[in-house]
């Protein structure tokens, strides 16, 4: 008797959620696992579900979690695409197997080719520049030239920089490796470690406001980080330098996309990828976090124009993943914490 | 009229027999050790994967500094916290001083702060660029040489303990209560002043429950990563987080966490051990003597201690955030924000409510079996707490999405439906998740609690004919109803603090409030997330006053 209504209780929960999760997989729309925050990419799936009447469901996280998560999920996973804020992570989805490659004369007219991954598995949504800011104050900005020059003996104890362990410092450092080789990218890095004022700091903001009260004269920061604090406090004595210009240029660094193999709506979540490096949805990047547009079509927002244009390192971004576990390794051994 | 007594005290016997095998007391804690050790054994197993190389790194690197800086943190933390929640809870418990109504459950209140929102906001007061020394410097025209670095060890530890000291101090204070002043009058009977009353009676007789304290504040040091990320100060768990999300490797980060376990679990037998020798007796709560009344510059030092870590604790952070909560009002409260309180809310709630019952079950069925097996149990379903959450949330995620992954092929087998995942981003399973994390929390509470029920008393009371529910409901529970109350509480506004677990395993659009914390922070708006967390703190105080009108009783 018992085992009977068991069977039947059974059988009524499973058919509850059969019918729950049917109605989610039929109706048309793309999932979305995404480390970048809400806040800087609903704007852009609104406009998307405005323009296609297809829905955009999405979750955040750390990119390291939403990618174990996805491995964990592996055949059945609910994900159609991943978004990152940098290219490592992207470089590792594509390491274990996660992402399938895309054909799209679109995503190859509006994304410059060094903005994606060579095997098509990945692409660059927005280009975030790594750069260097300065105190007016207590700079001459014909003092500095490149990333490389902050090791020289000059800048001693005139350095602030964040913490080693967040991923902008080692896809700098990677792509550094990647063009200086090794041993002479940790002579730089251990010049930079010689010179800091104070220890790294946790964040982007904190090292402006330290070179803002005078505890150090330079630091390296994305630019966007720099438009957010003038943008709040106008009045703090800083700028923004383009270092490299003479040599390879700006390091860039990419927030990008890419699809998941196991997705059941490919096509649907092409079209996201799609939009989102058409002139719509490009602007919107530039224009909510004052990012870079990849697409060379759309020009930045009219705050990040006033900083000046300037010449993008145009080494393909896929080395900031291949190199990063060797940056990081590099890192430690100098004591850059 | 005879046979009718003893058949009804056979019917007793019968109902908690009844009950036992309903319930099956006795696999109680096995079953819940073995909820946990899914997730531990999941974490675990990455010792069969290779990765020897990132631990020659580590080990030719930085693996030496990162040890010892936890080890002094743990060390640091564990000792200040412990002298800071025994003595508040102390001098609230026995004296009488100007302030100490306000003071007894005011200094419960940073429980509602997550430790790394205290790091970034006592940061952002006492930093380089922070308005005190800002103001030192135009003052003085010049850096003041004397003020303290507080991005250094002694500054994580000091913010670590105004964070962690209320579990002591709760749980202490909960002790003292009890026996307090009633050991200090024994003590006093034999001619010991009240300082060495403290200390020769009274502090003994608190052991269980002030090392419950510290070993939830120990576990807590060594799991945190927020904290140590806002002072950049590296310890074991960022050697954890730089293995996976710097070096890919997600196994290398497990194992490094399994030894964070295994050292937790030595702790935790260790101290059982000790326990284990010294039984404790039950005292009456009801007759309450009158507070030792505390005049002259006693009176004022103990309420100037009480108000100096009030003020750092409590006040000034809390002033901070709602400073900045004013500015991003405008631009980020919406009515969202009814959702984000209402999930807390209900994970919190149900939480606390699931871990409750549970470890109430455990703490019966090892009292009726206290053999090995329940023993080993109890602690192997208490460890979920000494995990950086982010872990212990991937130790939950793969199990969980390999079942998942078993039902679609199933059904996609039998019925050849397309199913989709039928657990993943369900309620049930972030309990189920809660509940390995945090069972430590509701556990420890109820059984120092429990330490209180002797055996003598349950046997007087089965004489008297109440065994079972009835011995339950009328013995027991008013005897642990305190440590109850303390258990739930905890439990509550750990939950609502939470952010790995919530992140992993929250359903579509399930955001939390501390999922907005984290939104915010995770692109460095520490200002901007201080909407968010001046709710979280505000709704984390409900309970926590709850808590101490029920103790004030």
């Amino acid at each position: 008797m018992l085992r009977i209504y068991f069977g039947r209780f059974l059988g009524v929960i499973f058919i509850c959620f059969a019918s729950f999760s049917a109605n989610f997989s039929y109706a048309e729309q793309v999932v979305v696992y995404s480390a970048r925050i809400e806040k800087l990419i609903k704007p852009m799936f609104d406009s998307f579900t405005k323009e296609t009447g297809i829905s955009v469901k999405f979750v955040t996280d750390k990119a390291g979690v939403l990618l174990a998560k996805l491995r964990a999920e592996g055949k059945y996973t609910p994900a159609d695409m991943l978004i990152t804020t940098d290219a490592g992570n992207l470089w590792e989805a594509v390491q274990v197997g996660l992402l399938a490659p895309v054909e799209s004369r679109k995503l190859e007219i509006n994304i410059p080719s060094y903005l994606r991954d060579p095997q098509r598995k990945w692409f660059g949504l927005s280009v975030r520049a790594r750069t260097i800011v300065y105190n007016t104050d207590k700079v001459n900005p014909a003092e500095l030239s490149t990333y490389e020059d902050l090791a020289n003996s000059k800048w001693q104890g005139r350095i602030c920089l964040r913490t080693s362990k967040k991923v902008y410092n080692q896809s700098l450092v990677a792509m550094m490796i990647a063009e200086h080789g090794k041993e002479k990218t940790e002579q730089i890095i251990s010049g930079w470690v010689a010179n800091l004022a104070t220890d790294p700091l946790s964040n982007d903001t904190k090292a402006m406001e330290f070179v803002a009260a005078g505890k150090c004269d330079v630091t390296i920061v994305n630019s966007y980080y720099y438009g957010r604090l003038i943008e709040k406090t106008p009045n703090l004595p800083l700028a923004i330098f383009w270092p490299n210009q003479d040599g390879s240029g700006v390091h860039v660094n990419i927030s990008g996309a890419g699809i998941i193999k196991n997705t059941k709506s490919k096509k649907s979540a092409v079209m996201l990828l799609e939009f989102l490096s058409s002139k719509k949805a490009q602007k919107l990047f530039t224009d909510i976090n004052m990012e870079y547009p990849v697409n060379p079509k759309v020009s930045p927002d009219s705050i990040v124009a006033e900083w000046g244009g300037f010449k993008q390192n145009r080494m393909n971004v896929v080395k900031a993943g291949e190199l990063q576990i060797e940056a990081v390794k590099l890192m430690d051994r100098v004591g850059y914490r | 009229m005879k046979s009718e007594g003893s058949n009804s005290r056979g019917n007793s016997y019968c109902l908690s027999g009844s009950l036992q095998t309903v319930l099956g007391w006795r696999y109680i804690p096995v079953i819940v050790a073995t909820l946990v050790l899914i997730p531990v054994g999941t974490v675990m197993l990455s010792f069969l994967s290779p990765t020897g190389e990132i631990w020659q790194h580590l080990v030719e690197t930085t693996l030496s500094r990162l040890l010892l800086n936890s080890f002094w943190l743990a060390l640091g933390v564990a000792t200040s916290s412990a002298v800071l929640g025994v003595s508040l809870a102390w001098f609230t418990a026995v004296y009488d001083f100007p302030g100490r109504k306000i003071f007894s459950w005011g200094l419960l209140l940073p429980l509602a702060f997550p430790a790394y929102v205290l790091a970034f906001v006592t940061l952002g007061l006492f930093d380089f660029t922070g308005p005190v020394q800002t103001s030192l410097r135009s003052w003085f025209g010049t850096e003041p040489f004397w003020f303290p670095n507080i991005r250094s060890r002694m500054g994580v530890i000091i913010v670590m303990t105004l964070a962690f000291y209320p579990y002591v101090y709760l749980l202490a204070r909960n002790a003292f209560l009890t026996q307090g002043k009633r050991s200090l009058e024994a003590a006093q009977s034999l001619g010991l002043n009240s300082a060495q009353g403290f200390f020769k009676v009274a502090l003994p007789m608190a052991r269980p429950w002030i090392a419950s304290g510290v070993m939830l504040v120990l576990m807590e040091t060594l799991a945190d990563f927020g904290t140590v990320a806002v002072f950049n100060y590296d310890t074991f768990t960022t050697a954890i987080y730089k293995a996976w999300f710097s070096m890919f490797s997600l196994s290398a980060a497990s194992q490094l966490a399994s030894l964070l376990i295994i050292i937790i679990f030595v702790l935790i037998v260790i101290e059982q051990k000790f326990r284990s020798r010294i039984r404790y007796a039950e005292t009456k709560q009801s007759s309450r003597m009158a507070p030792i009344i505390l005049t002259g510059w006693k009176s004022w030092a103990v309420a100037g201690f009480a108000s100096a870590t009030l003020f750092f604790a409590f006040l000034l952070p809390i002033t901070q955030l709602f400073i900045w909560a004013i500015d991003s009002f405008a631009e980020e409260f919406n009515q969202r924000y009814l959702g984000f309180l209402w999930h807390s809310l209900t994970l919190s709630g149900l939480s606390a409510l699931l871990i409750c019952v549970i470890s109430i079950l455990m703490i019966y069925s090892v009292r009726r079996h206290p053999d090995m097996v329940s023993r080993m149990a109890v602690r192997i379903a208490t460890i979920g707490y000494a995990l950086p959450g982010v872990v212990l949330a991937v130790g939950i995620y793969i199990p969980l999405a390999w079942v998942d992954s078993w039902f679609s092929q199933m059904a996609m087998q039998l019925f050849s439906i397309e199913t989709g995942f039928l657990f993943q981003g369900t309620f049930v399973v972030m309990l189920i998740a809660y509940m390995t994390r945090f069972m430590a929390v509701g556990y420890n509470p109820i059984d120092s609690a429990m330490q209180r029920v002797t055996f003598n008393i349950d046997e007087a009371s089965m004489g008297l004919g109440v065994s079972g529910w009835g011995m339950l409901q009328k013995i027991h529970l008013p005897i642990l109803k305190g440590g109850i109350f303390t258990a739930a509480t905890l439990v509550f506004v750990d939950v609502m603090k939470e952010m790995p677990i919530t992140l992993m395993t929250r359903p579509f659009g399930w955001d939390t409030l501390s999922v907005r914390i984290f939104e915010m922070t995770s692109e460095g708006e520490w200002e901007q997330a201080a909407l968010p967390a001046v709710v979280l703190v505000l709704t984390g105080l409900i309970p926590i006053i709850m808590l101490t009108r029920q103790a004030e009783k």
